[in-house]
């Protein structure tokens, strides 16, 4: 029984990430992030802040601060609609919205993101879908979306479906490319690859969304 | 000059009359062609969320693959609709011309495969061929029932102009405008051009994407429009698929009409309705009462 509530919010400097700002800025571009003067204009120029459990200022800040947890665990990333609004008005020209994927990314190689939270999911499912095909077929990309989240919902969208499909706007026929295997190659040449350059140590990571 | 069509997965599918009215608009202009043989997904936004590298790399198979297609020393012009398709290359095409380490990794990789991908190719835009290229005034030429007293609302998104477009202006473009005023339409005063829609968020997050999209039509509506243009697919879609899911949710009904550029531009050339993919939007389009009236029904 905790005596406070809050307890869990009081951070120490021992649980931060004192290299999770380097690993971020290691990515093209990325070391703008030490120059954020945090005016917040990304923030009021986000047509998402007010839904996100961070506002992108706050995650600059934390990143810069070491809050890896706190960051790959948050909603606010994949929320990111990648409008590019806040990089196309920051004074300091910080690439925002490829800060936010290099986050996405990380949390990924770490498995912190949430899990079940649709818009991974559909991240995940898109990439599986091209890398198996070379190209992504809306419909199955939706289908496999719901069955992994929540196919009740499925059944909510099947009056979208049947519209687009009596328009001819639904294709059931799963798309691909022809030379697969030339893809293939061209993919796993670059397998073990990353862009984002991991540096040594980095505080456990506590809190696991699920 | 002959341009290599690069259609992405959704002007095959949601997008069609997209793909339909663009190709339709091109033919009578006499722009020639030419769709990407073997083209693969551009590695949009869903999948850079995974890897970039593979992102820029499926990005770049396209570019090799549009540099052979065009032969040596001729100029590789891809034309790309599809907004997201259109920043995803072009982000691959900056990110390779300014980091030379990610450009030495890509190369390797097609090089796997025996692509080769030189830089030459060029990311276009249908709305910068027909202002830039093509030029109004072949445009203002070929109309034959021009849109007069249709108010129209252009809709540019947000990745079609930011952050790498060089044809338009980041915070107010217009080419689309001019478009529309060169088919005798009249364009509709309005602050959120290039606001986004929601993207795929209307369809994972209903709640916080689609309100998005209503914050548009909702003000399109009140600045008195007839129509939104849009230029691109999933623009489109989230503004018109989930159009009565959002009356139903939402403080004000919604019912307006959103169709692509190029339909509204394969109207006022007078061109076959069929052809245009106008029977495939939900929300009909109806033609200027002053030419004759005549209207499409869903």
């Amino acid at each position: 029984m905790n005596r406070w509530e809050g307890w869990h919010k009081v951070r120490y400097e021992s649980e931060l990430a004192p290299h999770f700002a380097a690993e971020i800025a290691s990515i093209p571009g990325g070391d703008h992030l030490y120059s954020c003067i945090q005016c917040g204009t990304c923030s009021g120029m986000c047509p998402l802040s007010h839904h996100m459990d961070f506002t992108p200022r706050q995650i600059i800040a934390m990143i810069r601060a070491g809050f890896k947890a706190d960051v790959l665990s948050s909603y606010t990333t994949w929320l990111c609609a990648s409008c590019y609004s806040c990089t196309v008005e920051c004074p300091k020209e910080i690439k925002l919205t490829d800060i936010m994927y290099a986050a996405k990314r990380l949390a990924i190689r770490e498995g912190v993101y949430p899990k079940r939270f649709p818009i991974a999911v559909l991240a995940d499912e898109f990439f599986k879908s091209v890398e198996r095909n070379g190209r992504s077929s809306e419909t199955w990309l939706l289908t496999r979306l719901y069955l992994r989240t929540n196919p009740f919902k499925m059944l909510k969208q099947a009056g979208l479906g049947m519209r687009l499909w009596l328009h001819g706007r639904l294709g059931l026929k799963p798309e691909s490319i022809e030379r697969k295997s030339e893809l293939r190659s061209i993919l796993k040449a670059l397998e073990k690859e990353h862009m984002i350059k991991r540096k040594g140590n980095t505080a456990p990571l506590k809190e696991v969304a699920s | 000059m002959s341009y290599i069509y690069f259609p992405g997965c959704s002007l095959q599918s949601t997008g069609k009359p997209y793909e339909e009215s663009m190709q339709a608009v091109f033919a009578a202009l006499n722009i020639p062609i030419k769709e990407l043989d073997d083209w693969n997904c551009c590695g949009a936004t869903a999948y850079m969320s995974i890897s970039e590298l593979k992102s820029f790399a499926l990005s770049a198979r396209n570019m090799a693959l549009a540099e052979r297609q065009a032969g040596a020393g001729n100029s590789a012009d891809m034309v790309v609709p599809c907004a997201a398709c259109y920043l995803g290359l072009n982000k691959a095409h900056h990110y390779l011309a300014e980091n030379p380490d990610l450009n030495a990794k890509i190369k390797g990789a097609l090089g796997v495969a025996g692509l080769n991908y030189s830089g030459r190719a060029r990311i276009r835009h249908p709305l910068d061929v027909l202002v830039n290229d093509i030029g109004m005034k072949a445009v203002t030429e070929r109309v034959k029932q021009p849109l007069k007293g249709m108010k129209v609302a252009c809709y540019y998104g947000c990745q079609l102009v930011r952050p790498y477009a060089d044809f338009d202006d980041q915070h107010e473009p217009t080419t689309m405008d001019v478009i529309m005023k060169a088919l005798g339409a009249e364009v509709v005063d309005w602050p959120l051009k290039t606001r986004c829609c929601g993207g795929s968020l209307t369809g994972t997050v209903p709640d916080v994407g689609q309100r998005l999209s209503y914050i548009l039509l909702r003000e399109a509506k009140k600045r008195g429009c007839d129509v939104i243009a849009t230029a691109c697919p999933l623009c489109q879609f989230n503004l018109e698929c989930y159009q009565s899911e959002m009356s139903r949710k939402y403080e004000a009904p919604v019912n307006v009409p959103v169709a692509y550029f190029t339909q509204l531009m394969g109207m006022a050339f007078g061109l076959d309705h069929k052809k245009l993919g106008l029977k495939r939007l939900f929300v009909p389009v109806h033609a200027p009462a002053a030419v004759g009236g005549s209207h499409v029904a869903a």
